[in-house]
């Protein structure tokens, strides 16, 4: 920018030379949006929870496994083996069997598809909010910040909620399976560690899948936003 | 009433094409126009004359295909991203016909977004929002959301977020389209205030010609070409003749 650039020379003590919109009102303004949204939200976290809690439930079930295999020993192992896991006795390990490794990625990724779906007819229908935003002066990436802002808070809510009942289930899956020990035997800290895993990958997912449509919100030119018919 | 006679919009050999599939449209067809500081200036003309296109260049929301726009002799084609978003932000204030209110926030919310934009803190930017809609004769309305304001109501209150950071150009995309006749007169007049109490330059494409009464410069846009530049003691208010200007034929059969 040049130096005498008559555009940028208004002095007022009150407001600063920037275009700038601090992250708690980012935070604030998402968080309103997602509110009055408040049912289509809904189906949107949905799919998360059921993809999620599905990832929760198969992880859970290893430590379940795991659990046993380590206390109860050869009997266990062979309870496990009629029950269909994969037991590697040495090793006192319990591993995903690939069939079951296959159909959680596809869950996740239809989950994934579902989300890219969502988002994409919220920045659709939300197409001239956002062109009116431009002209009051709204930075593209401010855009893409609040529309990754929702989607990081719909994936909080949707991956918390999913991982706890899925690790719900499959404690009382194992309880009714194999027992009150099944629950007892399982170690506390591989617990939180899948459920962790779960929550981490559901975030991550929603982020994804906000990627593609706040991109294309970003880069859309105001006046063609303002126009549009739909 | 403008004791000086500052250019802040120059429009210079503007043209623009759009190509509709096959078919290229020619919209403008070479524009040339001065707009001074304080004015209240009315492009008029028929639909499909160009004027709402003419409109969009003035105001920055699309370029030209040949030719230049330069506000406050700043050229605007050779602005990054960021200065076109400050522009936008301190400079120019819209109205839309179509109000465009943000739905999710209410009335105060909606009126100071673009003061959050530019920075200014929370309590400053409420005092000011609660100000504005005082002067569009809302004050006790803020808290509504636009779904619970008349379309009057919602088009005050964007006439005050259009004040926000005090532009020094305010453009008005068919403010009264969308609205009855007397609501229409009251943001006509509302417009009028602002131009005369605030010195703020305004510039409107609109169809209606209540405008007329109150625009310092009307300039008649036909075919893409500005057809004549008129001030308001020469404009001729027969009911005939506007006929005529505002539909590009003549109304007594003489075929066009």
């Amino acid at each position: 920018m040049s130096a005498s650039d008559p555009i940028m020379d208004r002095p007022d003590e009150r407001i600063d030379r920037l275009i700038t919109l601090p992250f708690a009102k980012s935070l604030e303004i998402s968080f309103k949006s997602l509110r009055v949204r408040f049912f289509r939200s809904m189906i949107t976290i949905s799919s998360l929870v059921l993809a999620v809690s599905f990832l929760a439930f198969v992880l859970v079930n290893l430590d379940v496994a795991s659990g046993l295999l380590q206390q109860g020993g050869a009997k266990a192992a062979r309870t496990l083996l009629a029950a269909g896991y994969d037991v590697n006795l040495e090793q006192g390990v319990v591993a995903m069997s690939a069939k079951e490794r296959w159909i959680v990625i596809l869950s996740l990724l239809v989950c994934t598809v579902g989300i890219i779906n969502a988002q994409l007819m919220s920045v659709t229908e939300r197409f001239s909010e956002i062109g009116v935003m431009k002209c009051l002066g709204a930075l593209d990436s401010m855009i893409v910040r609040l529309f990754m802002l929702e989607a990081a808070m719909q994936g909080l809510v949707g991956a918390v909620a999913g991982a706890v009942l899925g690790c719900i289930f499959s404690l009382l899956a194992g309880w009714i399976r194999f027992g009150a020990q099944a629950v007892g035997y399982v170690s506390l800290a591989d617990v939180f560690g899948s459920v962790g895993i779960a929550v981490l990958a559901g975030c991550i997912l929603s982020l994804v899948g906000v990627l593609y449509p706040a991109l294309l919100a970003a880069r859309m030119a105001p006046i063609n936003a303002i126009r549009a018919e739909h | 009433m403008s004791e000086d006679k500052r250019t802040i919009v120059r429009v210079i050999g503007v043209t623009k094409t759009f190509t509709m599939g096959k078919m290229e449209v020619q919209a403008l067809k070479g524009v040339d126009l001065e707009i001074f500081s304080g004015e209240y200036v009315s492009i008029m003309g028929p639909s499909g004359s160009g004027k709402s296109t003419l409109f969009n260049m003035i105001g920055g929301l699309d370029k030209p295909s040949d030719g230049k726009v330069f506000i406050d002799e700043v050229d605007i084609s050779q602005l990054d991203a960021y200065e076109l978003a400050w522009l936008r932000n301190r400079k120019i204030g819209y109205i839309f016909q179509t109000f465009n209110l943000i739905p999710v926030m209410t009335a105060l919310e909606n009126v100071t977004l673009p003061m959050t934009f530019a920075g200014m803190n929370a309590d400053d930017a409420q005092d000011k929002g609660i100000e504005l809609l005082k002067l569009v004769g809302l004050g006790d309305r803020f808290q509504h959301k636009p779904l619970e304001l008349s379309g009057g109501q919602q088009q005050r209150v964007a006439v005050a977020r259009s004040l926000a950071n005090d532009p020094s150009i305010i453009l008005a995309d068919e403010p009264t389209g969308n609205l009855d006749l007397s609501t229409g007169e009251e943001i006509i007049e509302l417009l009028q205030m602002l131009s005369s109490e605030r010195g703020v330059t305004i510039i409107s494409a609109t169809h209606d010609y209540k405008m007329l009464n109150v625009s310092d410069r009307v300039v008649w846009v036909r075919d893409g070409m500005v057809d004549r530049v008129e001030r308001r003691e020469e404009l001729d208010i027969s009911i005939g003749g506007i006929g005529e200007k505002l539909t590009g034929h003549r109304l007594n059969g003489d075929g066009a």
